[in-house]
């Protein structure tokens, strides 16, 4: 069955399929990509993985990146220009195998003015260096597209330099505790044996002093990150889970330098820097979340960068950011318009569903108003600017408040916990105090110190830093990408499921086709699909797809014509055959308005007779019912709002018994009201959304999720990136995340055992240094391990995430 | 006993030039990308001749 596949992308071959070199291919698209790479012997790319091409989309138009001569915007994209070199990062959302890694660093030997290609796989970032003799900007990018890694280029990742990983920061700090704190291991060991005593003469002295020095850099660079951020909670007279730590730091190395210098003992250096090295793993564990993603877009992200724009009969390509009002802008087939404008051309098609969630393509004519952010459909149109691309409709929606005020910052439960921690603990403490004042009082500070220095909430931070990670982690394989830890506990608080219907329940790609009236005999069938093989619109695709008949060359196909926004007609073996909206096909304008409006129906005459109408329904994703049912019964609030009419309404009624709430023919503006409506009632809004004109929704819930069917695919800014084939398991990531409080807990009281124990020591004045040395490793270890072990078995038979 | 000293010195020294090594290693983005260079070196390094390519397009690579 291998041949019915396609050789380079692994779609299934249609029965009439195009054979090369022996390899079945699916469309010319992908044929053109394999006698590329064929000619230019890089054939080992169908070796390393199998069928690892990206389907060639077959719209690839070279005008479309005309945009790229611009001086401004090659000057914004590359990152270094000399004459004889430039060098460019690009981000390639369609990295997923390593036959792309193996293609896309042999770039030079498909186009030698390619000089030098970099990969890197887990932030799919490509970097290119080029000669500008032999190869433009654009070259190399419609290269790139032609192979089918179409770069993502945004006016927001222009403007935005791009970050260095600040990573190695971090990375320096752990390698310096973890130096640091190895060593003075090793240098404490004489004392934990017989307390030093083994060693002779100066010895015990020196090593103190060794263990000293190398503590510093621990203290100094190592802690530094906490003693920053408890130093700005200070400042902003905030008590944050780094105040405390950064308390017991101080004591554990204060009073260990006070012993040295006093020469009284020898410190508990080698826990305090220990702990240090583990909390600095433990935030690097929790905080490495996939880099690949981009969380924050805005609507700059989804337009183009560069557009056409026609004066005096003469065409030019201009960046978007200098459009203005009054240019005449030309829009070919699949793109988008920057801003908002008013049609010139007599009539063109358009898809909303970017900007209102609405799936109908809709019909304009010359002289309406067209907003920003809808993509054309038909062939080649007109239209005039009247505002311009920061003042257009959609872009409205970030103007509200919600955008500019920023997410409020939500306190982890962790640091109430770690606040009642502080309390008991320093009670202890004044209770130890006040004992020991009246029994002893040189013990007193010893005593009160150890206490301090014993329980420090590390543990609390270490249990709830790497459950957080692991839980990201699983999270992550579900597919379902979290911003940060905080999310999880945000998600946990979540009581109410708002969801998108277009794009977010339903699947954009599969439409479902159904065919009403005459039954068709295959030679009918067979002319319908020769004759929407012939268009581009994406309702003659999906009738095209629908139909398994074969083409059969001999039926000879005439006087092929198409009309935007109304429909198709031929001659195939002298029969004229028309398809499209009711009043083309039918020539009646008394009942088009009805029969038109009812939802999207293509209509079919052949010859004089009517045969009937393909229907397009949606098409819900696999296990949606169940889904929502689920998050019924566990007690959420299910609410569905929806862009589109609502020809679904009574279908979906029937499913549900009524408890979803369902809301029709909202505005993108309207779906941020709802939500604050409904946090006006004291819900806790979960929001799953997908299209810019979830955006504002999503910025106002209390958790965002957004829902992408590729990797490739923008998402507006949200708290999670979902897949698309994970939408079915919402309810078992929602439980996952609520699982988190109690895992957490689990941890605390086992550091709390830990603690108890310690604090026995201490309280009586007798802990040494070997009871910390060996406390302290225990403690973190077991809580780490404690930590892995629950969230696998939680995530595994618990949530059943997978 | 006091050639301890002299070890612990070395020892140190030792370490601490892993450290720098280790410091150098990061700074010079070696450990930027630990994923794709595991998938380069099993790619053969393949002669670039346009000439005998055409029917070759299932290249071994063992």
């Amino acid at each position: 069955m291998e041949s019915n596949f396609c050789f380079h992308c692994g779609d299934v071959c249609p029965s009439e399929s195009i054979i090369e070199d022996g390899h079945p291919f699916c469309c010319q698209g992908c044929r053109q990509v394999y006698l590329l790479l064929n000619e230019n012997n890089l054939c080992s790319y169908y070796d390393f993985s199998k069928t690892p091409g990206i389907k060639a989309k077959g719209r690839f138009i070279s005008e479309n990146f005309a945009f790229l001569d611009d001086e401004h915007i090659i000057n914004d994209l590359v990152s270094f220009k000399s004459e004889e070199r430039i060098h460019v990062m690009f981000d390639l959302p369609q990295v997923h195998c390593s036959s792309c890694v193996y293609l896309l660093e042999n770039l030079h030997r498909i186009n030698s003015g390619i000089l030098q290609s970099n990969l890197n796989f887990q932030r799919k970032e490509i970097f290119i260096a080029f000669s500008p003799k032999d190869i433009s900007l654009r070259g190399v990018v419609e290269l790139l597209t032609f192979i089918g890694y179409e770069p993502a280029i945004s006016l927001k990742s222009k403007t935005k330099k791009r970050v260095k990983p600040v990573r190695r920061k971090e990375i320096f700090r752990i390698a310096v505790a973890g130096f640091c704190f190895s060593n003075i291991m090793m240098l404490s060991f004489p004392e934990y044996l017989s307390s030093g005593n083994i060693l002779e003469g100066g010895f015990k002295e020196a090593f103190s002093w060794l263990i000293f020095a190398l503590s510093l850099p621990v203290l100094i660079f190592g802690a530094g990150g906490i003693f920053k951020s408890a130093f700005k909670g200070l400042r902003h007279k905030d008590i944050n889970i780094d105040v405390p730590i950064a308390l017991a730091i101080v004591i554990t190395f204060g009073r260990s330098y006070y012993e040295i210098i006093s020469g009284t003992g020898a410190g508990y250096l080698d826990s305090g820097s220990g702990i240090i090295f583990y909390m600095l793993v433990g935030r690097w564990f929790q905080s490495k979340t996939n880099e690949a993603l981009s969380f924050d877009r805005d609507y700059r992200s989804y337009f183009p960068l560069g557009v056409t724009v026609s004066s005096q009969g003469k065409e030019d390509n201009i960046p978007v950011t200098r459009l203005k009002h009054g240019d005449k802008v030309v829009l070919r087939m699949g793109e988008m318009l920057p801003a908002d404008a008013i049609l010139k051309s007599p009539v063109a098609e358009f898809d909303y569903s970017f900007v209102t969630g609405e799936n109908k393509p809709v019909i304009l004519k010359s002289g309406a108003l067209v907003y920003a952010g809808c993509r054309q459909l038909g062939g080649r149109i007109e239209l005039e600017v009247v505002k311009e691309p920061s003042q257009s409709y959609i872009t409205e929606l970030w103007n509200n408040d919600v955008f500019s005020e920023g997410k409020k910052q939500r306190t982890s439960f962790v640091h109430p916990w770690s606040r009642y921690f502080t309390v008991v603990l320093l009670s202890i403490a004044t209770a130890t105090a006040i004992y020991w004042y009246n029994i002893d009082a040189s013990k007193l500070f010893p005593a009160v110190t150890a206490v301090l220095i014993v329980a420090c909430p590390c543990s609390l931070l270490l249990s709830a830093t790497f459950t957080f990670g692991n839980m990201l982690r699983y999270f992550g394989r579900a597919k379902l990408f979290l911003k940060n830890a905080g999310v999880i506990e945000q998600m946990a608080a979540v009581n109410t499921i708002v969801l998108d219907k277009t794009g977010t329940v339903t699947e954009v790609e599969h439409n479902r086709v159904q065919y009403n009236g005459v039954e068709l005999y295959p030679f009918e069938k067979r002319y319908v699909k020769q004759l929407v093989g012939q268009s581009a619109h994406v309702l003659s695709r999906s009738i095209f797809d629908s139909l398994d008949e074969t083409i059969d060359k001999n039926d000879n196909l005439f006087e092929f014509k198409e009309l935007p926004g109304h429909g198709i007609e031929a001659v195939i073996d002298n029969q004229k055959i028309r398809m499209g909206a009711y009043k083309f096909v039918f020539d009646d304008a008394a009942l088009s308005d009805e029969n038109d409006k009812i939802g999207s129906r293509v209509y079919v005459k052949m010859g004089d007779s009517t045969k009937g109408f393909y229907e397009f329904k949606n098409m819900y994703r696999k296990g949606f019912k169940r889904m929502v049912w689920s998050l019924i019964r566990k007690g959420y609030e299910v609410h569905l709002l929806s862009g589109d009419n609502d020809a679904e309404k009574r279908r979906l009624n029937k499913y549900f018994d009524g408890k979803l709430e369902m809301v029709f023919d909202v505005t993108p503006l309207g779906k941020l009201e709802y939500i604050k409506k409904l946090q006006k009632r004291g819900r806790k809004v979960l929001m799953v959304g997908d299209g810019l004109n979830d955006a504002g929704a999503l910025k106002q819930a209390d958790v965002s999720i957004a829902v992408s069917d590729q990797s490739a695919r923008f998402t507006p800014a949200s708290d999670g990136i979902l897949d698309g084939s994970a939408v079915r398991k919402l309810s078992s990531f929602l439980h996952y995340a609520r699982g988190a409080k109690k895992l957490i807990a689990i941890g605390f009281v086992l550091s709390i055992l830990y603690n108890v124990v310690g604090l026995t020591f201490a309280v009586t004045a007798n802990l040494s240094p070997l009871v910390a040395a060996i406390l302290m490793p225990a403690s973190s270890l077991s809580l780490i391990g404690l930590a892995a072990g629950l969230t696998y078995w939680y995530a595994k038979t618990k949530s059943k995430l997978r | 006993m006091s050639v301890i000293f002299v070890l612990i010195a070395v020892s140190l020294l030792l370490a601490g030039g892993f450290l720098l090594a280790f410091f150098w290693n990061v700074k010079s983005g070696q450990y930027d990308d630990d994923y794709t260079p595991s998938i380069r070196m099993l790619f053969d390094n393949e002669i670039n001749d346009k000439n005998n390519n055409n029917n070759n397009n299932k290249t071994k690579n063992n």
